[in-house]
């Protein structure tokens, strides 16, 4: 970790937190890099940003981030939507890193939702911001149960649910916060990413660290984790699929948004990861509705 | 519009400036100042002293400014200021039976050494409006009453526990859990959840205390006695033999008797719930009395069925920091996960509707 930095300008301690509280947090964080998966406890402080907006990522990357790194925050996949933008501000003004919106260009990627369609490297973490850490809170609201069933590796519970979905609906009808296993050990909530996102999280070359402030609660999955979306075999795991390309870029095999366009019924579907939408427009690549949305940006304007 | 959720940081910055205009008003009235909140409107200071877990009046009254009058908000600023402030110790517990008491009432007997003070009080004043308080008149002072004599008022509940007709209050030479520093984690000591209590949210606790009334974990409670007063707080510093006072803090303290018929390895006697709140904060004092004898079910062997004696339950939701961030996160965008919804919806109903036209065909073939 680099030493850090005490700017004369701000009252706040570098990335605002006190170094103790990062120090706490640190070891919290090594405790989850040990046991993957796990669910490590930590005394959660009081952000200026309400619980349940980021506060555990937050932390998080306050304890991992120096004055050489270069932030990236997304929420939805994209980097201008209002709560992304107020991190980002926020560790901009306390911690006076340099920011980014480029996914290759960043070594932290503070996330809500979404992870970037660009593969990770090796000298990248990636946070999550995580609402309900514990997989089985809806199926046992009870901490103390859950705890010892994840001791316990009791997950039957969770593949009943899951059968019964299929028995119900033809389906899993779990489309984000898909439920995985790590390591072949502990069930882990991925964070409401959507399930078309689970297969990134596997062998991962990137540290994925995992905050949830409101709940207390930081887990990781160090670098090359082998992380399994639970199915069964004749039921196996499939992500979502789009109909039509992203209708700026073209891009394929992505995750896409639906936009309303009009009261009339029209819509069309846009990359949700608006850094790898811009990127592929930079290269050229046009989408079917392009030129119609580009002149609807200006006329906005 | 695709173009619409776009350019947040500009759309932020403007909603901001709007919230300072409107925090502001009517530029032709003059400003409150921060002052006239800690004199005027002191026991909303109370509360956002108490449940944002800072005792210093004026920050809380800045919060209530800055906040508008939003005291969850002004709890909110005052514990995320809490945060940032150094830890260097711990003071030795208050003693508020050496209390400098302004006001003490006592339900369970009707005269008591020291006797029953009333102070500044709500009780018995009938809920008119006064059109007068349109102007600014001046209050007319109050009398000073009796004098209630020298030397400190005995609490009630000592009086009861002279005579062993009241259980003892627990010794407490342990370090006492600190949930500000640790994770909470069940189950919860009882000091840990009376920590939980005091910072809870006043609204929250009032239901629930009011639920064990109502029958939900029914304790036949009665106030034995309500202190409000100022306590001296001191500190244990190294190298000194003696303790040192750092200052005085106001406090509310509800202390609650219950019927209690006995257990196998108890006697009948009274039980006792706590509350204790900084400031003047009366209701919730009495609520978290009734909540904390409550959660003592478990310990007396009481049948556990009803919400307020579930301490996870009482404590995973009593913190309206906690409880206000999370509701409100709602507003967040989750048009990712909206989308992921959509999509299954989707097809859940194209396989319904398929379903449902293979059966007519097939009825019309038979």
């Amino acid at each position: 970790m680099s030493d850090p930095v005490q700017k004369p300008d701000t009252p706040y301690n570098f990335a605002y937190l006190d170094e103790q509280t990062k120090r706490m947090i640190r070891r919290a964080i090594l405790k989850a890099v040990a046991i993957p998966g796990y669910q490590v406890p930590f005394a959660s402080r009081e952000m200026p940003m309400p619980y349940g907006w980021g506060t555990g990522g937050v932390q998080v990357t306050a304890a991992v981030i120096g004055p050489d790194d270069v932030l990236k925050v997304i929420d939805q996949g994209a980097d201008d939507t209002t709560n992304a933008v107020s991190i980002r501000a926020f560790f901009a003004k306390t911690a006076r890193v340099a920011t980014t919106t480029r996914t290759e260009a960043a070594t932290i990627i503070q996330t809500r939702h979404r992870v970037p369609e660009m593969p990770l490297t090796e000298s990248q973490i990636l946070v999550y911001q995580v609402p309900i850490p514990e997989p089985l809170r809806f199926l046992e609201p009870r901490e103390t149960e859950t705890r010892v069933m994840h001791a316990l590796q009791e997950y039957g519970l969770m593949h009943v649910k899951l059968y019964e979905d299929i028995a119900r609906h033809g389906h899993i009808a779990t489309t984000y916060a898909y439920p995985v296993k790590v390591e072949g050990r502990y069930v882990m909530d991925p964070s409401p990413i959507p399930k078309f996102d689970n297969p990134k999280l596997t062998n991962s070359p990137a540290l994925q660290l995992f905050g949830a402030g409101r709940e207390k609660r930081i887990y990781a999955l160090p670098p090359f984790t082998k992380v399994e979306s639970l199915d069964f075999e004749d039921h196996p795991f499939e992500v979502q699929r789009f109909c039509e390309p992203c209708g700026l870029c073209g891009a394929t095999g992505v995750y896409l948004d639906e936009v309303i366009l009009d009261d009339k019924g029209g819509r069309m579907f846009v990359c949700s990861d608006s850094d790898y939408c811009e990127g592929r427009r930079e290269e050229g690549h046009r989408g079917h509705l392009a030129g119609a949305l580009a002149g609807a940006a200006e006329a906005g304007e | 519009m695709y173009v619409a959720v776009k350019g947040g940081e500009k759309a932020i910055a403007n909603a901001h400036r709007l919230l300072a205009e409107r925090r502001r008003g009517n530029p032709g009235v003059p400003a409150l100042s921060v002052d006239q909140i800690l004199e005027q409107l002191s026991l909303a200071v109370d509360r956002v002293m108490g449940e944002g877990s800072l005792y210093d009046r004026r920050l809380a009254a800045l919060a209530i400014k800055q906040a508008r009058g939003d005291l969850v908000e002004a709890i909110f600023l005052l514990r995320a200021y809490r945060t940032t402030l150094p830890r260097f110790g711990a003071s030795l517990p208050v003693d508020t039976g050496a209390m400098l008491v302004e006001r003490r009432i006592s339900a369970t007997f009707k005269d008591l050494p020291g006797g029953q003070l009333l102070g500044p009080t709500f009780d018995y004043t009938h809920r008119l409006l006064d059109p007068d308080l349109e102007g600014e008149g001046e209050a007319e002072p109050a009398e000073a009453g009796a004098d209630p004599g020298e030397g400190p008022l005995a609490r009630v509940t000592d009086l009861l526990g002279e005579a062993g007709l009241i259980e003892a209050d627990p010794d407490g030479e342990a370090e006492p859990a600190d949930l500000t520093r640790e994770p909470l984690s069940f189950p919860a000591g009882r000091e840990l959840r009376l920590q939980a209590l005091a910072r809870g949210d006043e609204g929250f606790l009032l239901a629930l205390g009011y639920s064990t009334q109502r029958g939900y974990a029914r304790s036949h409670p009665f106030a034995a006695e309500i202190r409000m007063g100022e306590v001296e707080i001191e500190i244990e510093v190294p190298g000194l033999d003696f303790a040192v006072p750092l200052g005085r803090l106001t406090v509310t303290e509800c202390q609650m008797v219950n019927q209690f018929k006995g257990s196998a390895s108890a006697p009948p006697q009274f039980t006792r719930g706590y509350g204790l709140v900084f400031g003047h904060a009366e209701r919730k004092a009495m609520a978290m009395a009734l909540c904390d004898r409550a959660l003592r079910a478990a310990e007396l062997g009481e049948e556990e069925t009803a919400p307020a004696q579930d301490a996870e339950f009482v404590l995973s939701h009593a913190d309206n920091v906690q409880a206000t961030g999370f509701v409100e996160h709602l507003k967040l965008p989750h048009y990712v996960d909206f989308q992921a919804e959509l999509d299954l919806l989707r097809r859940l109903r194209a396989e319904h509707e398929a379903r449902e036209a293979g059966k007519e065909q097939r009825e019309a073939a038979e």
